[in-house]
């Protein structure tokens, strides 16, 4: 239990809220009150036990953890090394998204929030949002890119369904990054009864380290799993797609000061590197400040954020959190940049191998196994993130 | 090395020169058009503001309501960039040229772009075609002490900050100590060109600063826009900013003297 606040390691974020050089508060004054209070609050309320039995008993009776690590068999005859699949799709919601939410609408309730704010992408954060609102009884409101909501329709009628109101945001790209503008504008505008639920490990500190930890129950599970399974705790892979990163972050947690267990992130190379329509961050990034905090982002030369472009909506971001720019930049992490077409090839291939539709952002983490270079004896742990009902549309123009 | 700026700084100079009733007008560079930036700045020396802040439009302004999120759009598709802006600036103090501008000048954005261009060679630029100030609002004060503050120092600009309502009193205190120029009160809890009227409780918050007896002028924006809003301002503070009513009039009534002057008259009659 107390796994969630302990583990001092190199990877740690300092006081100050920096992972080596990327992290930190970069944010107006008027979010400071707010964002210094989550800050002063956050590691005291999540080590208190009574928050973490309250946390872990609504992952176990809401959520459905621990999910199952799933020997992949004819995935691993295929690949040629022992493949475990994580299965955060299992989870309800259908994906990693709602560890997070249960846990921030919990400290939420701590500090005497009444009301959440959240952005939306793809709509899986909106609607793990919108659903622990319903859970708690807390008014919900998702900002949500205007192009966005005419792509991701089910996921907005899920979350007007669960009683969240969706506004469109109109600024802009009119997609996620502009979504987490306005989301950040309507919490400047509500400093005072109003907590932002971010979705993934970027912001401004200490949101950053805080969803990690939430997160970090996927590699806390999977320790104790995978040492049933194979009498060891430490795989030698373990791989995950990075949007934002948060799954990623939860499934690398308590592997970071394990050097023997390789740390491998799948990024969006959408149509290609170089062609201009790519989320592939650490590829064609450089540091700078995004939503917050000093990062790795996509911009100009001039240092304005450009547009990134992804198949899959959930990583169609032109950022990564700063933990993972700091795993970048230190080596400890190894990036890798997949294709729109290798991610949707790799989609059909689990669909057909082991009868599991995988989200499409997972199905970038399953295509980056082909570019490992593994041998039969390698034991590999691989991030079902999320799963692929919500990208049917997508995977079905591939059909034939 | 403070009293080596203040003796400098035009901002300082200024506010050692006249202390009340001060008008601050905002404007995105490189808006309407991208030629804009010299017209306007000159438009409002001309129609007597005090002191003038020149937006460096960027992508993803968070602490912008939506008519300057807007302007920032236009000017970035008009093809704005910091470089561009630093040389429609080069030369604007020149006494040679017959209209020199001697407004004091700061710069507003935020801190992504002034990274990439690089904070030494931003302070330097600003140094050298008259820039005297800057206002970063996404540069929280600790980071600024603690990384970039002795930079701007050697270069003699200025880095003004903002209080809010909800901005502690002992913060206020640090930012009073740290920081000179003038202090950029947030009327409200809210993003720029959102606020409506000037309420009780802002009253109350603007009485409190007041009271604090900080060494720094203090300037009001957010929901400033007309006579009644500046007027209630300079009851409590060294003047006003204005920014969102200004952008809408540059949009409705163009970048004219005439258009500017009648537009400062308005606010200041």
């Amino acid at each position: 239990m107390e796994q969630l606040i302990e583990q001092a390691t190199s990877f740690e974020v300092s006081d100050k809220g920096f992972y080596g050089n990327f992290g930190g508060a970069f944010i107006p004054e008027m979010l400071y009150p707010n964002v210094e209070e989550l800050r002063q609050n956050y590691r005291q309320i999540m080590a208190d036990p009574a928050f973490q039995a309250e946390f872990y008993a609504l992952l176990t009776d809401y959520v459905g953890r621990p999910t199952p690590l799933f020997l992949a068999k004819r995935l691993s005859e295929d690949i040629g090394a022992t493949i475990y699949l994580k299965r955060e799709d299992l989870c309800h919601t259908g994906a990693h998204k709602v560890n997070n939410t249960i846990g921030q609408i919990l400290m939420a309730q701590r500090l005497g929030k009444k009301r959440i704010v959240a952005e939306t992408g793809a709509g899986q954060h909106g609607v793990a949002t919108a659903t622990v609102c319903a859970l708690m009884g807390l008014e919900c409101i998702v900002y949500m890119g205007s192009i966005d909501m005419e792509r991701q329709k089910p996921n907005v009628d899920r979350m007007r369904m669960l009683g969240a109101i969706v506004v469109p945001a109109t600024s802009g790209s009119q997609t996620l990054k502009d979504a987490t503008n306005e989301a950040m504008r309507h919490w400047i505008n509500n400093p005072v009864d109003t907590h932002y639920i971010i979705g993934s490990v970027v912001g401004p500190h200490p949101y950053p380290d805080m969803v990690a930890r939430f997160q970090s129950v996927i590699s806390e599970e999977t320790r104790r799993q995978l040492l049933d399974k194979e009498g060891r705790e430490t795989p030698d892979y373990v791989v995950a797609c990075v949007g934002g990163g948060s799954n990623a972050a939860g499934a690398f947690f308590h592997y970071l000061n394990e050097p023997s267990v390789k740390l491998v992130a799948a990024e969006a190379a959408g149509q290609g590197i170089a062609t201009g329509h790519s989320a592939a961050t650490t590829a064609l990034g450089k540091p700078g400040v995004l939503h917050g905090s000093r990062t790795i982002l996509m911009q100009t030369d001039d240092g304005q954020v450009t547009e990134p472009y992804s198949i899959s909506a959930g990583l169609d971001y032109p950022g990564i959190g700063p933990l993972h720019a700091h795993l970048f930049e230190s080596g400890r992490g190894h990036f890798h940049s997949i294709t729109d077409e290798q991610a949707v090839r790799a989609g059909f291939k689990l669909s057909k191998l082991e009868g599991i539709i995988p989200a499409l952002e997972s199905a970038h983490a399953l295509a980056a196994l082909e570019e490992l270079s593994m041998t039969k004896d390698d034991v590999v742990v691989v991030c079902l993130s999320g799963r692929g009902d919500k990208d049917l549309s997508t995977y079905t123009k591939y059909l034939d | 090395m403070t009293q080596e700026l203040l003796t400098q700084n035009r901002i300082n100079d200024l506010f050692a020169q006249k202390s009340e009733r001060l008008l601050n007008v905002y404007f995105t560079a490189g808006f309407p058009n991208l030629g804009d930036t010299g017209t306007v700045l000159r438009g409002l020396q001309q129609a007597g503001v005090d002191l003038v802040e020149i937006g460096m439009p960027y992508s993803d302004p968070v602490a912008d309501g939506e008519t300057i999120q807007q302007s920032n759009m236009q000017a970035l598709d008009n093809g704005m960039t910091l470089k561009l802006l630093f040389e429609q600036l080069a030369g604007c103090r020149d006494e040679r040229s017959g209209d020199p501008v001697t407004v004091p000048i700061l710069l507003m954005g935020y801190i992504n772009p002034v990274l990439q261009f690089g904070v030494e060679a931003f302070c330097q630029k600003c140094r050298e075609v008259g820039v005297d100030g800057v206002i970063l609002p996404d540069l929280p004060l600790d980071l600024y002490l603690s990384e970039y503050a002795a930079t701007f120092r050697q270069y003699g600009i200025l880095n003004v900050f903002l209080i809010t309502p909800q901005t502690a009193e002992s913060r206020i205190r640090l930012i009073d100590s740290e920081t000179e120029g003038f202090i950029y009160m947030v009327s409200s809890a809210s993003i720029t060109g959102s606020v409506k009227g000037i309420s009780d409780t802002m009253r109350a918050y603007f009485e409190r600063i007041q009271a604090m007896n900080l060494k720094n002028p203090r300037l009001i924006g957010f929901g400033i826009n007309n006579p009644e809003t500046f007027e209630t301002a300079c009851q409590y503070a060294n003047g006003a900013i204005v920014g969102s009513a200004f952008i809408r009039h540059l949009q409705q009534e163009g970048t004219s003297a005439e258009s500017i002057r009648a537009f400062v008259q308005t606010i200041r009659a």
